[in-house]
């Protein structure tokens, strides 16, 4: 018996806790940021006026519930018909890629969204001047509340529609067996069979679009129109940008902190609807589905929606096509500002990529080693802490405790990539979570009894199983990180333009030809991107 | 495993840009910090800059923020390690505040001799343009432009474009308008005009821009402003209401930084700029009357200003109320 | 409960006071198998079969008592650190490795194999008759190849107590006898302690091994296969038998 020389006793402690020191120190790691920048905030309040409740600071917070709140309630109700006819279309020939095609205005990044709208509905846009034309008086006013829904719509509706389809995916067939022998009508079909669902799934997709439109910046900052229709994201960013007003910046933020912790209690509490593979939707052969009238309905839902969703990117691109492509295209300032865009985005990428795998192995070992699954959940939680979190309120902490040490604005760009890889956590969390999970229970007692540690159990067990996932976490992340509008706000300058600042900088100056060339150009690189990441990293095989 | 390593080698490569990206650029002679309309292509940064390159054989470098308002702020989010050395495009609703931050240092230069409508002796800042706000409006949607502010406020139903006062000195300037002229009153004028405004931008250039492009008949600006449409679009089109109450003096101001590297060099770029080669390029570019009358007067197509009265606050005041009235401002149009 | 003599007196798996409670079961052992035996483990779903193999791999650990493997305590002692290879039912293989790779880990973390290595892993591999496919991964094998991949792997590591876990559950009836033959084959050129987790005790007749039934949580029975029906624990016997 060759045996012996094998170590018989290891200290306790450190075989049993190793796995979860990593994910536990990135934790500690996010939270000490968290702390540290809003105690930076609060310490450096000025007492530049008395902290009043006034009917500003009043105004915002209504504003900002009433336009998240009608963002939601809109997004959602309109997107079940559009949910539904697709679903009821299962033998329509284009259907897969129209589902497909709802995932891409989670690609397009906001601002890029804004201007297509503003090309498409503003008073110097498309429908105006189509309106006019018709001789039809009075005109859609896309400054204000109106702008912001339309904003909302355009991104929300496609993605609410894509959970409300998943829902109704989870039908058990044999229901739809049922119906087509009872030969029940369209209404009954509704009443029956998918009310149920509905009900249990409507109420979370509710939750998770009202705090997406709760916390919106981009699209409230451009279309806002001043201050009374501001949401607090856009407030404490004035209050920081505008008059450095410490004091009111801290109180916006806390209000936002306890409304956004109340908004995502309820999320949890309703439960979180999932995301399945939607392309894989088996079409059901339902009864309803040759009535006249059902035709007619689903007809008009897929056509609008599609309306929504091709006719600003349609606009953009006309007028890209009018505008000074080589002029915008040859200009330094596009290149540098491309060049520091990809440096952000891959950074925070990476940078979420490492941090979510720390927390998730340690939450995995919790889970399925020491069986504490409490804490595991709290460990997922943590990392997805920033979801409460306004970046804004982030940027400007962490800017300010870093301030005395660092040249504020170059800085600007790593707090950026910091506040984004945050901020991708959540992503991280969501995507490549059931990924390791499953890979631990596959592969995790095969790994331990083979004594694989960290670096070996990452390449020969997690990191094959895990792959596909990872490259679309990844690449979502590069990409949100790529064309995002928040943070960068507060602290860009022209010497430090990413792309999309460049871009708000030519709308702010009324440039609208060459800010449509800028966005195209981002919207390509951004898809480019998507495209490579995942490609690249997720490899062949489709997660 | 190659894929692997160019994979690897990819990522640190990326990685290393962002730190080169994030590297300050190399740091010019002469960094001023001003408003963006200022520095484009057809404001009179491009002049001035290679106007004063020339004289010192020195760098300049032009920071720029949304508006005049902006600057300031951006200097206090600074602080002590701000890399500016001159500022410029405050104006006198400002300098006490600037003042009283320890934002700017005194110029130490001579300043008599300017051709200002009121005598100029604050030892800290210059001022090198002024000009009366007025609400510009395109003759070809309103035919009858309203009298006075009064007007504009009650009976007008004309929908505007203003700036806001948090980053724009004429958004400011508004503001103190309104309050000069309403008083205590002003509060509620604000609510009346509240639904006719169709937005506030955070700059001059935004809402010109808005306005150009008919997104709204009228548009707050300058008496000034219609001159660059006579002389260089060659058109009638736009004009200035006159206000029987009087308009607001903006005299806009530059000033060496307390942060300044080379306290001399900015002086003599303070110099420069209040002299007769920056100021005769003025009128022409950044259509305010300049401090110091170029030989030859004004060009043709810009008129004198108006006959009626000139306002203007204390800068003490402003200071010690600005917080206050635009607190009342963002109260009045969130109601 | 008739714990056996160890045969030549020498120690293979010994539990002692061994306490565990999984949801709303207490489980209690207190069992001694001798050095080079084998032992069945048997009992209806969920009486804890796997935990007793999970307990003395080292995947779980008791609440209370220890347990001792040729002699020397598990306490604290990680799975990969334990005298002890576990094959699974299924995922006993890494799905983008050849085969030879995949048992070579039983030998080695790194890349390269040593001359010697190799030897012992050629030696494996024809041992359980797949020197032919060595390259193959093992999405191009069937469910016998790849258990045979896994005993292959466990012939490397060398380890003195072999654990199986219903390794043979989804194979044919003819392919399960012939594994059976194999593991047993294995197991007296190796003088291997086993202990085996079946729910096919037809086929451990007659083989002269030992067993122990579970029920709930608890030892019912331990000791020689043959007198498993005429011993105290036949009526529970009975009822999982289905006589």
């Amino acid at each position: 018996m060759a045996f012996g020389a094998q170590p018989l006793t290891l200290p306790t402690w450190r075989s049993r806790w190793a796995g979860t020191i990593p994910g536990l120190a990135v934790i500690a790691l996010l939270l000490a940021v968290l702390a540290a920048g809003l105690w930076a905030l609060l310490s450096v309040a000025t007492p530049a006026r008395t902290l009043r409740l006034d009917a500003y600071v009043g105004g915002v917070v209504a504003f900002s519930l009433l336009q998240g709140t009608l963002s939601a309630v809109l997004s959602v109700g309109l997107a079940v018909p559009v949910a539904r006819a697709l679903f009821r279309r299962g033998d329509f020939p284009l259907r897969t890629l129209l589902v497909r095609l709802m995932g891409l205005p989670m690609v397009v990044p906001t601002i890029v969204g804004v201007i297509a709208i503003v090309v498409l509905f503003g008073r110097q846009g498309w429908l105006n001047q189509a309106w006019g034309a018709l001789g039809l008086g009075g005109r859609i006013d896309i400054y204000g509340l109106h702008g912001i829904l339309l904003a909302h719509l355009f991104f929300n509706l496609p993605f609410a529609a894509r959970l409300i389809l998943s829902g109704l995916a989870t039908i058990p067939q044999a229901q739809w067996r049922q119906a087509s022998q009872l030969g029940l009508s369209g209404w009954q079909v509704l009443r029956w069979i998918e009310y149920p669902v509905l009900r249990e799934v409507i109420p979370g997709i509710l939750g998770i679009v009202f705090l997406l439109c709760f916390t919106s910046f981009a699209i409230v900052l451009a279309l806002g129109g001043g201050p009374p229709n501001a949401t607090l994201e856009v407030a404490i960013y004035q209050a920081l940008r505008f008059e450095f007003d410490v004091t009111r910046a801290a109180l916006l933020a806390g209000i936002q902190l306890l409304l956004c912790l109340g908004a995502y209690a309820a999320i949890l509490a309703l439960g979180r609807p999932v995301e399945s593979d939607l392309a894989a939707t088996a079409a059901v052969r339902r009864p309803d589905a040759d009535a006249i009238t059902a035709r007619i309905v689903d007809t008009v839902a897929i056509g609008l929606a599609l309306l929504l969703l091709l006719g600003p990117l349609l606009a953009l691109a006309s007028r890209i096509a009018g505008g000074p492509l080589v002029d915008v295209l040859a200009s330094g300032d596009l290149w540098a500002a491309t060049a520091r865009s990809l440096a952000v985005g891959t950074a925070a990428g990476l940078l979420s990529l490492v941090a979510g795998w720390g927390i998730l192995t340690a939450a995995r070992a919790l889970r399925q080693v020491h069986g504490r699954p409490g804490l595991a959940r709290a460990a997922e939680l943590a990392g997805s802490m920033i979801l409460v979190v306004p970046p804004m309120v982030l940027g400007a902490g962490l800017f300010l405790a870093v301030r005395g040490w660092i040249d504020p604005f170059a800085a600007g760009l790593l707090l950026v990539v910091l506040v984004n890889a945050g901020m991708g956590l959540p992503f991280m969390i969501r995507i490549l979570g059931p990924a390791l999970d499953r890979a631990g229970r596959r592969y995790g007692r095969l790994s331990e009894s083979l004594g694989l540690r960290r670096w070996h159990r990452l390449v020969y067990a997690d990191w094959p199983e895990v792959r596909a996932s990872a490259g679309l976490a990844l690449a979502l992340v590069i990409c949100l990180s790529f064309g995002d509008f928040g943070v960068i706000a507060l602290f860009g300058s022209s010497d430090t333009a990413t792309l999309p600042f460049l871009l708000y900088e030519r709308m702010g100056a009324y440039r609208m030809d060459e800010a449509a060339v800028i966005a195209g150009w981002l919207l390509a690189l951004c898809v480019l991107l998507f495209v490579a990441v995942e490609r690249l990293v997720g490899g062949r095989e489709r997660a | 495993m190659s894929k692997r390593t160019t994979t690897a080698l990819t990522s640190a490569a990326l990685l290393a840009t962002t730190g080169l990206a994030a590297a300050p650029a190399v740091a010019a002679d002469l960094t001023i910090y001003t408003y963006s309309s200022f520095v484009s292509e057809w404001g009179p940064g491009p002049a001035i800059e290679g106007g004063f390159e020339q004289r010192c054989g020195c760098d300049i470098e032009f920071v720029s923020a949304d508006d005049g308002v902006a600057i300031l702020s951006r200097l206090r989010l600074e602080g002590a390690s701000s890399p500016a050395d001159v500022v410029l495009g405050l104006d006198t609703n400002l300098i006490a505040e600037a003042v009283a931050e320890g934002v700017v240092v005194p110029h130490g230069l001579d300043t008599g001799g300017y051709d200002l409508p009121v005598a100029w002796t604050d030892p800290h800042f210059v001022p090198f343009d002024w000009g009366y706000f007025a609400f510009v409006y395109d003759t070809q949607a309103i035919a009858e432009p309203p009298g006075s502010l009064r007007a504009l406020v009650e009976d007008s139903e004309a929908e505007i474009l203003i700036q806001d006062p948090r980053t724009s000195t004429p958004g400011l300037g508004l503001l103190l308008w309104m309050r000069a002229v309403f008083g205590d009153e002003a509060e509620a004028m604000w609510a009346e005009l509240a639904p006719r405004i169709v937005t506030v931008t955070s700059g001059w250039s935004e809402a010109y821009g808005l306005f150009l492009e008919g997104e709204a008949p009228m548009v707050l600006s300058y008496t000034t402003s219609p001159a660059y449409h006579r002389i260089a679009e060659d058109t009638d089109r736009y004009e200035a209401a006159v206000f029987e109450e009087g308009h607001y003096l903006q005299i806009e101001v530059a000033g060496i930084a307390a942060t300044a590297d080379d306290v001399d060099l900015a002086r003599e770029f303070l110099a420069y700029l209040t002299g007769p080669e920056a100021q005769s390029a003025i009128p022409t570019t950044n259509w305010m009357y300049p401090v110091v009358m170029p030989e030859g007067g004004l060009p043709d197509g810009f008129d004198a200003p108006p006959e009626t009265p000139s306002l203007l606050m204390e800068p003490e005041t402003v200071r010690d109320n600005r917080g206050i009235w635009v607190d009342e401002w963002l109260s009045a149009l969130s109601r | 409960m008739n714990a056996p003599e160890p045969r030549d007196g020498r120690e293979g798996v010994t539990l002692q006071g061994v306490r565990y409670s999984y949801e709303a079961m207490q489980m209690v052992f207190d069992l001694r198998l001798a050095a080079g035996s084998v032992t069945a483990v048997l009992g209806p779903s969920g009486a804890g079969k796997s935990t007793l193999l999970n307990l003395v791999a080292g995947f779980d650990r008791p609440d209370a008592g220890t347990i001792a493997i040729l002699g020397r305590d598990m306490a604290g002692v990680p799975p990969g650190a334990r005298p002890v290879t576990s094959v699974f039912q299924e995922g006993n293989l890494f799905p983008h490795l050849p085969v030879w790779r995949n048992v070579a880990l039983g030998i080695t973390r790194r890349r390269r194999l040593g001359p010697e290595e190799s030897r012992r892993l050629d030696e494996a591999l024809s041992r359980v008759g797949l020197t032919a496919l060595r390259q193959r991964l093992p999405s191009e094998l069937s469910g016998g190849e790849r258990q045979r991949v896994a005993l292959a792997r466990a012939l490397v590591r060398q380890r003195p107590v072999l654990l199986l876990d219903e390794p043979f559950a989804a194979l044919d009836p003819g392919l399960r006898a012939r594994m059976l033959d194999l593991v047993f084959a294995l197991q007296a050129e190796r003088d291997l302690t086993v202990l085996l987790v079946s729910h096919q005790p037809g086929e451990l007749m007659g083989r002269g091994i030992d067993v122990i039934f579970l029920d709930e949580g608890e030892v019912l029975y331990h000791g020689p296969m043959a007198a498993l029906r005429r011993s105290a624990a036949a009526p529970a016997v009975a009822r999982y038998l289905g006589d």
